[in-house]
């Protein structure tokens, strides 16, 4: 008796397979699709084979001055060359050491919140808000602890793009959330001020800002009583950033239901203590994401400080690319401190992606 | 049944008057009050007692006196024995065209770029991808520098000037140097043609929309649209005998004379606003694309509507909806961002007015509050836009 006995399965046709069927189906697909891939791959071909030859192949990677580069291509001696000025800025070379501790202390008190099985994030959170920052100080300003001094105008490069973007990041938080249950309050005093004040600093660029708070403050300060330049910038930078931090924490009041704000009434709670038990962990935690890319904002936006005259890492490279003993390498200078701030922005964007991805689930109804 | 617990009528509780919610709320508004109020008044006193000291006088009397330097680029007549008014109004022209050029090129770019994320071209998708992320990552401002400074080194000098067009363009160091159109009599007509044109095709459009709506019949729009308004001022301008001549630009010396001048830095900034905001925008639209369900797209297909008028009837005008709102505030971030050329000499309203101006006249405080109240006035003016915007689509909605 004959039972029915099916063939083999055929392979599927080459041409859908491997290599060439991914290719097929992901580049020329259509007619279009060919024109376009052939375009970009020619275009492709024609910018970044010249561009890696000029970067990598024919360039220049140790030397002292402009007699080392001779292949024609990038000059990366000259990033070599001035790297501890690029990092420390004027920063005396013998209290190198104190910056060296505070970027260590930087990475470990940031570096766990990474990892999901870190068990102390949370007090190592709460040092790096507060214990950090008062170490940091101490260390870098020196004037204690026989530390010698270093004042704020030996403060450079890196070392000082991070200290603006920290401080910026550690009292902008603060205040935005405090705007922000000001902008929500029932009393319409404190709601009208501080949507004044948050529209009044979102309306203008973080430049006349910064001019404002580098011409104007000493006007309005009693006579001899002055700050200083840095602080003064950290002054304006921190209005700025507290406004725009306030509207993303905004926003995450006005996702909490009503409900959560009514059961905490309902529980007895006063209004601190509803909004610090129960409304602000949800709210915060809901806009994280937000709140990173306020920070990312945040640290591109510390380049400002070039106008008003403070060396943060673009200004040091600035007038490094003008030295004479180095041909023309602003080039090299730029793309540097551009791949500098991608590799901190680029990484602070895909970490708030993924909290993204991980916060979404536990919200959805 | 008797209640056994006494009865406690609200008059009748005794709660200390720091306890009653209306009086705290009333404390601490007045509190408020009185602190910025102080606040205020300290910084103004200071400020008077501090002007006083260094003999600044107070008011706008300054913008009538004569400034005294000149500008590199402007698009007024100015020299310098214009007044400080005239580079307030000269540095705000330049904000507002370097604003306008940026938003015109970031929206197509970002557009393209936005759409290209989605492509079902991988290498199309990447190339964007990597566009978006490496753009919006680096700080704008090292982009202008490094534009610039790359401008300013690869460009040759006026001698040695490229040449495009017959010797018409020119391009070195000092700019681009294009024929600069200069209108003979009769070419008021064509203008006035131009704009009658254009008020005409937007009527027209607004009948044939209602028209649809009422009937259904369509209407050829675009065609009739586009040929009204180039036809239209193309025949006057052939009928009036054609009233334009171009004043082209020639090597005087040293330097170009004549024409129409694009300077560097413009260009520059230009550029770098444009590529940077078209990164941010890229991502709105593929946010505002992804946001239309595919639902809505398979719908329109069981209606019998094919790609195109499905993409332009169903995808577009939902997707519109989620885009539009924060395209605005990209537009605004790039007007904000122009203030930047300060840090290469482009004259906007930051570097010519509050940069130059105020550190020759000294006074601070008039001139930041008038810069500031024109980014405000700006800012506000758009989001009342928004609102509006949103209050208009919401009530589309259902």
């Amino acid at each position: 008796m004959n039972t029915f006995q099916p063939l083999p399965d055929l392979p599927p046709p080459v041409a859908s397979t491997g290599l060439v069927g991914w290719m097929r189906s992901n580049l020329f697909s259509s007619p279009l699709n060919i024109l376009m891939s052939l375009t970009v791959f020619y275009v492709i071909y024609s910018t970044v084979f010249p561009f890696l030859d000029w970067a990598i192949v024919s360039a220049n990677f140790v030397g002292d001055d402009k007699s080392a580069c001779t292949d024609g291509g990038a000059c990366w001696a000259f990033v070599g060359n001035r790297l501890p000025i690029f990092i420390y800025g004027t920063y005396p070379a013998a209290e190198y050491w104190r910056l060296d501790i505070s970027f260590l202390l930087l990475i470990l008190s940031f570096g766990p919140q990474f990892f999901e099985a870190f068990p102390y994030k949370k007090a190592l959170g709460i040092f790096s808000l507060t214990g950090f920052p008062v170490i940091g100080f101490v260390l870098i300003s020196g004037g204690s602890f026989g530390l010698e001094y270093v004042p704020t105008d030996r403060w450079g490069g890196l070392a000082l793009t991070l200290t603006i973007a920290y401080v910026g990041i550690v009292a902008a938080l603060p205040i935005g959330v405090a705007l922000a249950l000001g902008r929500r309050s029932e009393m319409p005093v404190i709601r009208a001020f501080c949507i004044a004040f948050i529209e009044l600093w979102r309306g203008v660029p973080l430049i006349s800002v910064l001019f404002m708070s580098s011409v104007m403050l000493p006007l309005f300060l009693p006579e001899g009583m002055n700050f200083d330049k840095l602080l003064r910038a950290l002054i304006g930078i921190t209005m700025f950033q507290s406004a725009y931090m306030a509207e993303v924490v905004r926003g995450g009041l006005q996702a909490i239901p009503r409900g959560q704000y009514e059961a905490a009434k309902a529980m007895g709670m006063g209004y601190w203590k509803s909004m610090g038990l129960i409304i602000l962990p949800q709210a915060l935690k809901l806009v994280i994401p937000g709140i990173v890319n306020t920070f990312i904002a945040l640290f591109k936006d510390t380049t400002l400080v070039l106008i008003i005259g403070l060396f943060d890492i673009l200004a040091i490279v600035e007038s490094a690319i003008t030295d004479p003993v180095w041909g023309a390498v602003a080039t090299e200078g730029h793309l540097f401190v551009a791949f500098c701030f991608w590799l901190f922005c680029f990484s602070m964007s895909r970490y708030s992606q993924k909290l993204e991805r991980k916060l979404h689930t536990g919200h959805k109804r | 049944m008797a209640d056994p617990r006494p009865s406690t009528q609200p008059s009748q509780r005794k709660t200390t008057i720091w306890n009653d919610p209306t009086f705290r709320s009333i404390a601490f508004q007045v509190i408020a009050i009185v602190a910025v109020g102080w606040f205020f008044y300290f910084i103004f006193d200071n400020m008077m007692t501090n002007r006083a000291k260094s003999g600044i006088s107070t008011g706008f009397d300054f913008l009538f006196s004569t400034s005294g330097f000149g500008i590199l680029m402007t698009l007024i007549d100015y020299d310098e024995t214009y007044t400080y008014g005239d580079t307030f109004i000269v540095g705000l022209l330049n904000t507002f065209l370097v604003s306008g050029l940026g938003i015109v090129t970031a929206t197509v770019l970002g557009f393209v770029l936005g759409v290209a994320r989605l492509s079902h071209n991988w290498l199309i998708a990447k190339v964007a991808t990597v566009y978006v992320e490496t753009l919006r990552n680096v700080p704008l401002l090292l982009q202008i520098l490094f534009w610039y400074k790359l401008l300013g080194d690869s460009l040759p000098a006026p001698r040695q000037s490229l040449e495009f067009l017959s010797q018409s363009v020119f391009l070195n160091t000092r700019g681009l140097y294009m024929p600069k159109p200069v209108q003979e009599s009769g070419f008021p007509v064509v203008a006035v043609v131009f704009i009658v044109a254009l008020i005409g095709a937007v009527l027209l459009a607004r009948w044939a929309h209602k028209r649809q709506d009422a009937t259904g019949q369509q209407f050829p729009v675009v065609g009739t649209f586009l040929g009204l308004v180039i036809g239209a001022p193309l025949a006057a301008f052939f009928l009036m005998g054609m009233p334009m001549s171009l004043d082209y630009p020639g090597l005087k010396g040293f330097n170009f004379q004549g024409g129409m001048r694009v300077i560097p830095e413009l260009t520059a900034l230009w550029w770098a606003l444009s590529l940077y905001t078209a990164a941010f925008i890229a991502e709105i639209v593929r946010a505002g694309i992804l946001a239309v369900s595919h639902g809505q797209t398979e719908a329109a297909h069981a209606l019998g509507l094919r790609n195109g008028p499905t993409l332009k009837l169903i995808v577009i005008p939902q997707a519109m909806r989620v885009i539009i709102p924060p395209l605005t505030s990209q537009y605004l971030n790039l007007a904000k961002n122009s203030s930047l050329a300060t840090a290469i000499g482009y004259p906007d309203l930051v570097g010519v007015f509050m940069g130059t101006t105020l550190n020759q006249s000294g006074q601070a405080v008039e001139i930041v509050a008038m810069t500031m109240a024109v980014y405000l006035f700006m800012s506000l003016s758009m989001s009342a836009f928004m609102n509006w915007f949103n209050a208009k689509m919401s009530l589309v909605e259902r």
